[in-house]
């Protein structure tokens, strides 16, 4: 006879790529102001953590949705300041700690570094602004949980997803379809 | 344009990706080919020694530098289209920008191993890093090679998260497509992208970002290339002129190099709908463009030489015309100083057999042009005249460049068979959006 123990260990990337399933409702549209409509009704009837799904990005969608800055900007300031830092840094302090003096001229000349300083600052700037994008959807797409797609997203078609517990789903139903969706689905 | 919808940008462009046919591995075949000229010239170099390459004194920097600058050259424009032209909001760039992109990247991919090679001891190259050592020592931040080891770094970088980054939304589309082991790869590299609006949102506004990096950084690495060469005493070389010289040349060339490119990817792949004359047109203005301004730098390092009353300045621009070079020099002249004002016609600048051909002889011209500047310099140093030298190169620098074009030819041809070379999500911007009013009104008129 064997036991047989489970012990639950944490799997962080797990339940950030694979989060659980969120039941609700998605919308599939295939004009882009019967889209923003749906968004419209869906923030009037008080829905706030909704998806909207589209092959491109368009203003109108984002300006629908009301949502703030991304804080990606942020990312890439203190990537920037931080490169620009550290070029200061590897310049000037491996300049006295090896210094090669040439004609009397100052050891640390900040003239010629600027040129790093700027290379450094590009660097850092680009590759935080790169962990700022994915930081921030990963961290979108843990809070939201799995949710509904459909492959049609990435070509023609706009999509809304709307998480809703199985009561309240059929309002939500009536609701994508007045607001002109071509096929609604429960999930 | 009626037919150009979401749903045909997507196929078509997704078309391209579908079974290579003999013609593309005939290409493929004859890129690898010269990569294997390249390899086999590089074993002679590191068993006999850099002697096997034409050098000779006081000529130590000569086709290898010239390649290096000339690959690093292509790689501007691409920048020029996917970032400069992104925050200038031209709609145009959609269409042309991702080849001129994948271009960006394996030109200096490219141009990296340059450097590598004329060291000659490649298996040395960490020397040029700032690493803690048992001596102690550092690289001399004072010194534009370094200056340029950073830049063409952070550049490498910098342009090949922004490709990868630009990629996203369409290897989704792709991998919405696709079927068997296709589907699995782009599944992977397309990192879960949906296009929800929590993505869009934040993907956005980092590419605004990335692009205003992007913008300086592609100036200032031209810049600091050209400050390799400004920053010595060599008649020739030493001009405040340099960095913008360079820049305008830089993107003469790649966008030389963009046309060369686009003719045959869009003849094979039937993408007149979408890479249409007009794009074509748009890039012959730039080329206009940057090539005035080349055309004009020339006339001011001419004049300057002249009016400057420097006898060692004088001297280095007439060996340069007149020298035993006169053809080098004449060729540079004449492809970039003269040949760009053909594009001042309408007529040319929309007749794409007439822009690839002009485009070709906008390479062999900046080739050209940074032979001249690098070894025509320093073979007719003035201020060393016993040290004068008529520099040839030998089979080794051929057969280095000839594999740095297999290299080159061999990425890019890989790159377009295995991923968008043109981007879906962007055609699609510029695209009116399908709207329900649109659709009424139109099924009114029908």
């Amino acid at each position: 006879m064997t036991t047989h123990f489970h012990v639950p260990l944490p799997k962080p990337l797990h339940d950030i790529f694979r989060p659980p399933p969120t039941p609700g409702v998605l919308g599939v549209f295939a004009h882009l102001d019967a889209t923003l409509e749906a968004v419209k009704k869906l923030r009037a009837a008080g829905h706030t953590d909704f998806t909207v799904y589209s092959p491109i990005p368009r203003h109108e969608i984002e300006d629908a949705l009301g949502q703030p800055v991304s804080p990606v900007r942020m990312f890439t300031l203190i990537g920037g300041i931080a490169g620009c830092a550290i070029g200061a840094w590897l310049t000037l302090w491996m300049s006295y700690d090896w210094p090669i003096a040439v004609g009397g001229k100052p050891i640390g000349s900040v003239p010629p570094y600027v040129v790093i300083m700027f290379e450094m600052t590009v660097l850092f700037g680009a590759l935080s602004t790169i962990l700022g994008i994915l930081f921030n959807a990963a961290f979108a797409a843990r809070r939201l949980g799995t949710i509904q797609y459909d492959p049609r997203f990435t070509n023609d078609r706009f999509g809304v997803f709307v998480p809703a517990a199985s009561d309240k789903a059929a309002r939500v139903e009536a609701l994508l379809r007045e607001a002109g969706a071509e096929e609604v689905r429960r999930g | 344009m009626a037919r150009v919808t979401y749903d045909y940008v997507t196929r078509t462009i997704a078309r391209t990706l579908g079974a290579p046919t003999r013609g593309y591995f005939l290409l493929l075949g004859s890129a690898v080919g010269l990569l294997g000229v390249g390899i086999i010239t590089l074993l002679f170099l590191l068993r006999y020694g850099l002697g096997l390459a034409g050098y000779s004194h006081p000529v130590y920097w000569a086709v290898f530098i010239t390649c290096f600058v000339f690959w690093v050259g292509i790689a501007h424009s691409g920048t020029l289209i996917s970032a400069i032209l992104f925050l200038f909001r031209s709609g145009w760039r959609t269409a042309v920008y991702r080849t001129a992109e994948a271009m960006t990247v394996f030109a200096v991919m490219t141009a990296g191993l340059f450097p590598l090679i004329h060291i000659g001891r490649q298996w040395y190259f960490y020397w040029l890093l700032p690493y803690p050592n048992e001596r102690g020592l550092w690289p001399n931040f004072k010194s534009p090679l370094i200056w340029d080891e950073f830049a063409i770094g952070t550049y490498f970088t910098v342009s090949t998260v922004f490709l990868i980054m630009g990629l996203i939304p369409d290897i989704a589309a792709v991998r919405d497509l696709a079927t068997g082991w296709r589907k699995k790869l782009y599944g992977i590299t397309a990192l879960g992208w949906t296009g929800a609006n929590e993505q869009w949102r934040h993907y956005t506004r980092g590419y605004l970002y990335l692009a205003a990096l992007a913008t300086p950084l592609v100036l200032s690495v031209h810049s600091v290339v050209s400050w390799d060469f400004a920053m010595a005493i060599v008649p020739g070389w030493h001009a405040t002129l340099f960095a913008p010289y360079f820049v305008a040349g830089a993107i003469y060339s790649g966008v030389g190099l963009v046309i060369t490119l686009l003719v045959p990817i869009r003849r094979l792949f039937h993408l007149e709908e979408i890479i249409t004359v007009d794009h074509f047109e748009n890039l012959a203005k730039l080329c206009l463009l940057t090539g005035s301004i080349v055309s004009f730098a020339y006339v001011t390092e001419n004049f300057v030489a002249w009016f400057s009353g420097n006898a060692s300045e004088r001297a280095a621009f007439w060996y340069r015309a007149f020298g035993p070079y006169w053809w080098a020099s004449w060729t540079m002249y004449i492809c970039n100083g003269l040949l760009p004002w053909l594009l001042w016609s309408k007529k040319v600048r929309t007749n794409i057999t007439a822009l690839f051909v002009i485009s070709i002889f906008v390479n062999i011209g900046m080739w050209f042009e940074r032979y001249v500047i690098i070894v025509v310099s320093l073979a007719g140093e003035p201020y060393e005249p016993w040290a004068n030298a008529v520099y040839n190169p030998t089979w080794a620098d051929w057969g280095i460049m000839a594999g740095s074009f297999g290299w080159f030819f061999m990425w890019f041809l890989l790159f377009v068979k295995n991923f968008p070379a043109v981007s879906i999500s962007e055609v699609k911007e510029v695209l009116p959006p399908p709207k329900r009013v649109a659709a009424r009104a139109g099924a009114r008129h029908a």
